[in-house]
C-alpha cells in the first residue's frame, strides 16, 4: 500500500462522525421508512478524501425513475473516481489488458485444441488432456491475475465504514409483531377449539407415516439369508479366473494360496460376495488340530481338510473386505483394509487386527473323480457381524 | 457514455418495475471487511459451483447401471472384460468423450478441494470464535453442510463402481450392517437386498446428483442469506467495532476480487487435474468382490473413518443370540459423533459456562481464547491422528517401521496427542498473549543502544502504531459470570454445585496472561483480566501523539 491510498482511508474523527449517516440498512425493505430518513435527513459524512469534480454516475441517470424519486440531487461521492496515480495506473491498465488478451488467446486455443486433438486411445487422450486443461487453466489464471490487478491498481483504494444496528427490533416492533402473532391466532380459532387443533395434529402422524412406510419395498427382509451361502455338499471348487476344478494333487506345493468359488456361480457377484474362499496348502503337520471341537478359535476341525489343505472364507469377518493377502513363512492371511491378520495355521484364528472371529472355514472332500467339494455350506454365517448373527 | 445511458435505461426499466433502486443501493454499498481467511468459504462456494457446472457435464453420459456388459471400447487392455455400465462409461467418458478426462478430473480435484475448503472455514470459524451470537444458526447450518459433504463425496466417488471405490462400498455395507437393532434392515434396504445386489448404484447417482446438491443449495442459501442479512464479523484493528463494518463496497470492489477469486479457484483446480492425475479407474480396474490391493485408501476426507476403523480392538459382545459388534460400529460412528456433537453444541455450552449473551462481530485472535483453541487443536489432533492411522500402511512401507506398531502407537496417539496438543497450544496462546503485551507496554525494539548518564545501556523502543495497537489490544472483558470461587458470598445462582461448576469452567474457559503484566502465571487472572483493558486502551490513547519517531538520539 502506498501512501496515497492511506488517504483516502477514514481517520478516527470520520468513524465518530460517520454513525448517523452510513448507517446503511441490511435490508432495504425491512427498514424502510428509516433508511429514508437517514437518506434525505443528513449530510453525507462519509466523504472519503476529497471528492472530484466529476459528476458521480448513477445507474437510474435522469430518467423517470430519479424524477419520481423527488428532487433527484445527487449526493456528493463516496467513491473517488480515479486512483491517486494516474501514471501507475495506466501501467497497470497495459498488464490488465495483457492479461484479458491472453485470456482471449487461450479460450481460442482450448477451442483449438477440441478440434485438434482427438481421442479414442491413452496416448490420444493424454494430449488431448494436457491441451486442453493448459488452455483453460491458462484462460482462468489470465482473468484472475488481470482481474486481481484491476481491482488492486486501477480502481481506487477505499475503506468504508458501514454502521450496524442490533439485531434485536424495536421493543415497538416486538410487540407490534406479538400483538399481530395474537390476533392471527385468535382469528384463526387455533388456541379456542382444542378439538380441531388436536386432529389435525393426529392427523399428522399417519401422513407423515405413509411416506416412510412407502420405502419399504425398497428391499426384501434379511431374515436368515445372511446365514447361508451357496455352498452344498457336493459342490465342486472351481479355481477363480481358470474357472477349472481342482485335485488335491494339481494343488502340491505348501505355501500357495489360491482364491477358489463355487462351481456355477463364478460370474455371480451377489454369490460371490459371500461364498468366496481360500484354499491353502500346507506342508505336513503344519495345521494346528486343535482338540476342542470347532468354531472354539485355535483349532481347526481335522476331517474337513484334504490333504493339508484349508479352505477358508475369503471375506472378512471385520467389514467383509477380500482377506486376500498370504504371507506363507508366517501362515498369516492379512486384511489390507483394515489389517485384521489371521493365523491359516491354527484355524484362521484373529491375531492382530479389528476383527473379532476367525474366518469361517468349508469343510471339504473329494468327489468321485477326486476334485475338492464341499462337504456343506459353511457352518456358520460368513462376512461382517450382525445383530441377528448370535 | 453509451454504456451508461444502456445502463441507466436498463436500471429504470427495472425500477419502474420493482422499485428497487434503494434495494440494490443498499447492496451495492454492502461493506465487505477484507481478511485473508475469509476467502476459505468462498473457495467452498467456488469449488461447489464448479462440481454443479462439471458434474452436469459427466451426467451427460454417465450410465448409473450395474447391468453387466461385456465392454468392446477405446481402452484395449479391457477389452472382451465384463464389468458394469457405470464402469464402461466412466471410461467412456474418459477415453471417448473430448474433456471428458479433464472435466472428470476437475470434478473429482474439486471435491477434495470442497471438502477441505469446508474443513478449513469451519476451523477458521472456530478459532476465532465467530460463531458466537448472533451467527449459532449459521454455525449450525455449516456443520450439517460438512456433514453431507462427506456423503456426497462418498457417494460420488463410489459411482464409477471400480475396484477402490466397490471396497469403500463394501466397507460402508460392512459398517451399516454392524449397527445394534436396525443395521441388517438398514443394508438391505438401501442395497435393495444382499450386497453388491442391483440397486446401490443407481440409488446413490440419484442422492448424489438431486437430493443432496438440492439441499446444499437450500442450505447454502440459507446461509449466504443469514451472513448477508448479519453482515460479516470483521479481525480487530483500527476503528472496527461491534457497531460497524469496515470494508470496500460490494460494487465494484467485492464483486470485481470475488470474481477473480472464482477464476484463481478454477484455475488451480483445471490445473491439477492437468497435471495431476487422479482417481484412474481404468487402473483399478472394474469391481469385484473377490480382488482388492493393499494401499487402497479412499478419498482424504474419508481418512479418518478409515483410521478409526483401523485402530479399534477387537471387541465384540454376544448377549441372548445378537451381536453387539463393538469393533465397527463405535469407530465408525463415535469420533464422527464425537466431533460434529461436540462442534455442534461448542456455541451453546461456551455461552452457557461464560454467561455472554451479547452480539459478537469482531473475531477474536485465537491467542486471545487460549481455552477455546486449545480444544480445538486438541479436535484436530484427535482427527489428525485417525487420518494418519487411515493410511498406516503407507506410512509403514515409506516409514519402514512395522505396520502393528504404527497401529499400536496410534492407540495411544489418539488419547495422549489431543492432550498434548490441548497442553501445549495453551501454553504457546499464553506466550503470544505476553508477547503482544510485552509490545504494548514497551513498544517495538529498535534495535538503536543508548547509554544512560550512569553508564547503563538501554535499547530504544518504539511505540506500536495506531493500526497494530488496536490489533494486539485484548478487545472486551472476558469474564462476565458473576462470582468467583474466591468470592466470599456468591450471588444466587452460583452457589449450588451447578453453579460451582459453571464457576470453574469459566476459569479455565477465561484463562489469560493478565493484562497488567505483573502476573507470570496465566492461572486465576481472571478478575484482573476484567479491568486490564480499560487500562490498555486509555495507555494507547496517550500514546498516540508520540508515536512517530521517539528514536531520540
Amino acid at each position: 500500500m502506498s501512501d496515497s491510498t492511506a488517504g483516502h482511508r477514514p481517520g478516527d474523527s470520520d468513524l465518530t462522525g460517520s454513525g448517523s449517516a452510513a448507517g446503511l440498512p441490511p435490508d432495504g425493505n425491512a427498514s424502510d421508512g428509516e433508511a429514508g430518513a437517514e437518506e434525505t435527513g443528513t449530510a453525507p459524512h462519509r466523504v472519503i478524501g476529497t471528492p472530484p469534480p466529476a459528476q458521480a454516475r448513477t445507474l437510474l441517470g435522469t430518467g423517470p425513475a430519479a424524477d419520481a424519486g423527488g428532487d433527484g440531487a445527487v449526493a456528493p461521492r463516496e467513491l473517488p473516481a480515479d486512483p491517486p496515480d494516474l501514471a501507475s495506473a495506466k501501467r497497470a491498465e497495459r498488464v490488465v489488458v495483457a492479461c484479458f488478451i491472453v485470456a482471449m488467446l487461450a479460450g481460442f486455443g482450448f477451442i483449438a485444441a477440441y478440434l485438434i486433438f482427438s481421442v479414442h486411445s491413452v496416448t490420444n487422450v493424454l494430449h488431448s488432456n494436457l491441451a486442453l486443461g493448459s488452455t483453460m487453466a491458462i484462460a482462468f489464471l489470465a482473468l484472475a491475475v488481470g482481474a486481481t490487478i484491476w481491482v488492486r491498481r486501477l480502481m481506487p483504494d477505499v475503506e468504508l465504514t458501514e454502521q450496524r444496528k442490533p439485531l434485536r427490533s424495536s421493543p415497538e416492533d416486538r410487540a407490534a409483531f406479538a400483538q399481530t402473532f395474537e390476533e392471527g391466532a385468535d382469528a384463526s380459532q387455533f388456541t379456542k377449539r382444542p378439538l380441531v387443533r388436536r386432529t389435525l395434529i393426529a392427523a399428522t402422524v399417519p401422513v407423515a407415516l405413509a411416506p416412510i412406510v412407502l420405502l419399504r419395498d425398497m428391499g426384501p427382509l434379511p431374515g436368515k439369508s445372511l446365514d447361508r451361502t451357496v455352498w452344498r455338499k457336493g459342490l465342486r471348487l472351481l479355481n477363480y479366473g481358470a474357472n477349472t476344478p481342482i485335485r488335491p494333487s494339481d494343488f502340491s506345493s505348501p505355501g500357495g494360496m489360491i482364491t477358489v468359488v463355487p462351481d456355477g456361480y463364478q460370474d455371480d457377484f451377489d454369490a460371490l460376495a459371500k461364498a468366496a474362499v481360500i484354499i491353502i496348502k500346507f506342508g505336513p503337520g503344519q495345521i494346528v488340530y486343535g482338540t476342542k471341537p470347532y468354531p472354539v478359535p485355535g483349532a481347526v476341525v481335522p476331517n474337513w481338510s484334504v490333504n493339508n489343505i484349508v479352505a477358508y472364507s475369503k471375506i472378512c469377518t471385520h467389514v467383509g473386505c477380500p482377506a486376500a493377502l498370504y504371507e506363507q513363512t508366517t501362515h498369516h492371511i492379512l486384511c489390507p483394509c483394515h489389517q485384521s491378520t489371521f493365523d491359516a495355521a491354527r484355524g484362521a484364528k484373529v491375531i492382530f487386527g479389528p476383527a473379532t472371529r476367525p474366518l469361517p472355514q468349508l469343510p471339504m472332500t473329494t468327489d468321485a473323480e477326486g476334485y475338492l467339494v464341499a462337504q456343506s455350506d459353511f457352518t456358520e454365517p460368513v462376512g461382517p457381524s450382525f445383530w441377528e448373527r448370535g | 457514455m453509451s454504456i451508461d445511458r444502456a445502463l441507466s435505461g436498463t436500471g429504470s426499466w427495472l425500477d419502474d418495475r420493482f422499485r428497487g433502486a434503494k434495494g440494490f443501493r443498499t447492496f451495492f454499498r454492502k461493506i465487505f471487511p477484507d481478511h485473508w481467511t475469509f476467502l476459505l468459504g468462498e473457495i467452498a462456494l467456488y469449488t461447489f459451483i464448479i462440481l454443479l457446472l462439471t458434474g452436469t457435464f459427466l451426467a451427460l453420459w454417465f450410465k448409473p447401471s450395474m447391468t453387466e456388459i461385456v465392454y468392446h471400447g477405446s481402452y484395449l487392455k479391457f477389452d472382451n472384460m465384463r464389468m458394469s455400465e457405470a464402469y464402461a462409461s466412466t471410461l467412456n467418458i474418459s477415453f471417448d468423450v473430448r474433456g471428458g478426462l479433464l472435466i472428470r478430473q476437475i470434478h473429482h480435484w474439486a471435491a477434495d478441494l470442497f471438502v477441505a475448503a469446508i474443513l478449513a472455514h469451519m476451523l477458521r470459524i472456530f478459532f476465532t470464535g465467530a460463531y458466537r451470537k448472533p451467527r449459532e444458526i449459521n454455525w449450525l447450518i455449516g456443520i450439517v453442510l460438512f456433514t453431507l459433504s462427506l456423503l456426497e463425496g462418498l457417494f460420488g466417488y463410489s459411482l464409477p463402481d471400480d475396484l477402490l471405490s466397490g471396497a469403500g462400498l463394501r466397507i460402508t455395507q460392512g459398517v451399516l450392517q454392524s449397527i445394534p437393532v436396525v443395521g441388517t434392515y438398514l443394508s438391505f434396504f438401501l442395497f435393495g437386498g444382499q450386497y453388491p445386489g442391483q440397486y446401490i448404484i443407481p440409488r446413490m447417482y440419484i442422492l448424489h446428483v438431486l437430493l443432496i446438491p438440492g439441499l446444499f443449495m437450500a442450505l447454502i442459501g440459507a446461509h449466504l442469506f443469514i451472513m448477508f442479512h448479519q453482515k460479516h464479523t470483521q479481525m480487530p484493528g483500527k476503528g472496527r467495532t461491534s457497531q460497524n463494518v469496515v470494508g470496500a463496497p460490494m460494487y465494484p470492489y467485492f464483486m470485481a476480487k470475488t470474481g477473480a477469486f472464482f477464476f484463481f479457484t478454477f484455475a488451480v483446480v483445471s490445473l491439477a487435474a492437468t497435471f495431476a492425475q487422479i482417481n484412474p479407474i481404468w487402473i483399478y480396474g472394474p469391481y469385484n468382490p473377490l480382488a482388492i490391493s493393499s494401499g487402497s485408501q479412499p478419498d482424504f476426507y474419508m481418512g479418518f473413518l478409515e483410521g478409526s476403523l483401523r485402530i479399534m480392538p477387537a471387541w465384540q459382545w454376544v448377549v441372548f443370540g445378537h451381536t453387539f459388534a463393538f469393533n465397527v460400529f463405535i469407530p465408525a460412528l463415535l469420533p464422527l459423533g464425537l466431533i460434529m456433537t461436540g462442534a455442534a453444541l461448542w456455541p451453546f455450552i461456551e455461552q452457557w459456562i461464560t454467561g455472554d449473551k451479547r452480539e459478537h462481530h469482531v473475531n477474536d485472535r485465537p491467542r486471545n481464547s487460549p481455552t477455546r483453541t486449545a480444544l480445538g487443536m486438541g479436535a484436530v489432533s484427535f482427527y489428525g491422528v485417525l487420518w494418519l492411522e487411515g493410511a498406516n500402511d503407507v506410512l509403514a512401507q515409506h516409514l519402514d517401521v512395522p505396520l502393528y506398531t504404527i497401529t499400536r502407537i496410534a492407540q495411544v496417539a489418539v488419547f495422549a496427542v489431543p492432550i498434548l496438543a490441548y497442553i501445549i497450544t495453551k501454553r504457546i496462546c499464553l506466550g503470544l498473549q505476553r508477547k503482544d503485551l510485552h509490545l504494548l507496554e514497551h513498544g517495538v525494539e529498535t534495535g538503536v543502544i543508548r547509554q544512560l548518564p550512569s553508564g547503563e545501556f538501554v535499547e530504544d523502543t518504539r511505540p506500536l502504531d495506531e493500526e497494530a495497537r488496536a490489533k494486539l489490544a485484548r478487545p472486551e472483558p472476558l469474564a462476565l459470570t458473576p462470582g468467583d470461587a474466591s468470592d466470599p458470598v456468591p450471588p444466587p445462582g452460583m452457589r449450588r454445585s451447578v453453579g460451582r461448576v459453571k464457576v470453574r469452567l469459566n476459569k479455565v474457559l477465561h484463562e489469560s496472561v493478565p493484562v497488567n503484566g505483573h502476573g507470570t502465571d496465566g492461572h486465576g487472572a481472571a478478575p484482573d483480566g476484567e479491568h486490564a483493558p480499560a487500562a490498555i486502551s486509555a495507555a494507547s490513547g496517550t500514546a498516540d501523539e508520540d508515536a512517530p519517531g521517539t528514536d531520540d538520539h
